[in-house]
């Protein structure tokens, strides 16, 4: 039987949780006789090559890139999981919902108090960019998701935990200190 | 002993003064019942459901019905956890609750409620009000994105004329908790320490004290809310 394979992604996140996947330490090893990585920055493949069994997403949806993004794991993964609070809830970045976009982007470049260079009040407005959206989404609000991993990063050993479970079909037993919210 | 009640949880024999509210009898009997709005010394109010009970096949509010005697009550089955889940899950989706970048994380009643249920994600759609700030007074920050409404503020911090710091303002989806200008002016940095002890959140804060508590040695990081009551 050929390995599972694993995708991975960071969305709206800080790469945090990525940190926390790392943080499993040796058993980075172990991980790696247990599965295949294909499209994740841990192995820098940028595109999907095959089908994946579990794709891992950090951080929420805050522009039409992500959207992008996470709609192309829901359709090249088996299984998606929200890794951390930012792909649950939004995180730090959901700080701007409620405030309309247009204010926020005036904040960051027109009339914020660290704003001294952008003389000529250039909003950032190139084809190239990905579009902001009007408030940053969980990613459970764009896409099915099937497993959540709370935690601001989730920590190491229940994003081990989960995953051996998922892997090897054992049950899952999570004891309390797994499961936070910060 | 005439006053006392024989009654059972989930039918465990139990045994307390009748008359008393059902979560105080209960605790006594080394059984918890998960509290929000509730507090020791302040009349209950039964404003947030999460002590949801069954008796006699209706629910009802542990902290505001007393107990009787005979009385057969239901409190740690299936159906009433996901009741008391989804109360907890509707309020993390009504107001702003991001626990990675709060002062009171680890020690928030809510958060411990979160924890206990095994929250991983809201049922309901997250809410993201715009809500304010205010921490004009000297002592204290007032942050409406974290406020549940619980009152324990309101009942429990009080001036030495029995006047509230703390009351409701506005209605419906606008109706929020503020400290009271004139009163907030005054307000001592002890009752500031107490009005911070009575928010079972983190929207009453003390002024310069954030995350005086490091990972691991806050109240809920290894024991889960009610492991003190276990006999």
């Amino acid at each position: 039987m050929s390995k599972p394979v694993i995708a991975t992604t960071s969305l709206a996140g800080c790469f945090g949780c990525h940190m926390s996947i790392l943080d499993i330490d040796e058993r980075i090893l172990q991980l790696f006789d247990l599965v295949e990585f294909n499209k994740s920055p841990i192995d820098d493949i940028k595109k999907f090559t095959k089908p994946v069994d579990i794709g891992i997403i950090e951080g929420g949806c805050c522009n039409s890139e992500n959207v992008e993004v996470l709609k192309d794991f829901r359709k090249n993964c088996k299984i998606l999981i929200s890794l951390g609070e930012c792909a649950i809830m939004g995180g730090l970045p959901a700080l701007r919902n409620g405030i309309p976009v247009e204010e926020c982007l005036h904040e960051a470049y027109i009339g914020g108090p660290t704003v001294q260079l952008n003389t000529k009040h250039i909003l950032p407005n190139d084809d190239e960019l990905p579009m902001l959206l009007d408030k940053v989404y969980p990613c459970h609000e764009i896409v099915k998701i099937d497993y959540y991993l709370p935690g601001c990063p989730p920590r190491a050993d229940l994003i081990w935990d989960a995953l051996v479970a998922l892997i090897t079909g054992d049950p899952l037993k999570l004891p309390y200190e797994l499961i936070k919210f910060d | 002993m005439s006053n006392l009640a024989k009654f059972k949880i989930d039918g465990v024999e139990c045994m307390a003064e009748a008359g008393k509210f059902i979560v105080e009898a209960a605790r006594e009997n080394g059984i918890f019942i998960p509290t929000l709005c509730n507090m020791p010394g302040v009349k209950p109010q039964g404003a947030c459901r999460v002590c949801t009970v069954r008796i006699n096949g209706r629910l009802m509010t542990a902290c505001t019905t007393p107990i009787g005697d005979g009385m057969e009550i239901e409190s740690n089955k299936p159906d009433l956890i996901d009741i008391r889940k989804s109360i907890v899950e509707l309020l993390f989706v009504s107001g702003n609750h991001f626990c990675p970048a709060c002062e009171k994380s680890g020690d928030c009643e809510l958060q411990a409620l979160g924890y206990l249920y095994q929250m991983m994600v809201p049922r309901y759609p997250y809410d993201f009000p715009l809500r304010e700030v205010d921490a004009s007074s000297p002592y204290i920050i007032k942050d409406q994105n974290r406020c549940i409404m619980c009152k324990r503020c309101i009942k429990s911090v009080k001036d030495e004329e029995g006047r509230s710091y703390f009351a409701f303002h506005n209605r419906g989806d606008k109706l929020e908790v503020v400290l009271d200008k004139v009163l907030g002016e005054s307000m001592d940095k002890q009752t500031a320490e107490k009005a911070m002890e009575s928010c079972p959140v983190g929207s009453i804060l003390v002024k310069e004290k954030g995350f005086a508590k490091p990972i691991g040695t806050r109240k809920f990081d290894r024991k889960p809310i009610g492991s003190d009551v276990k006999l």
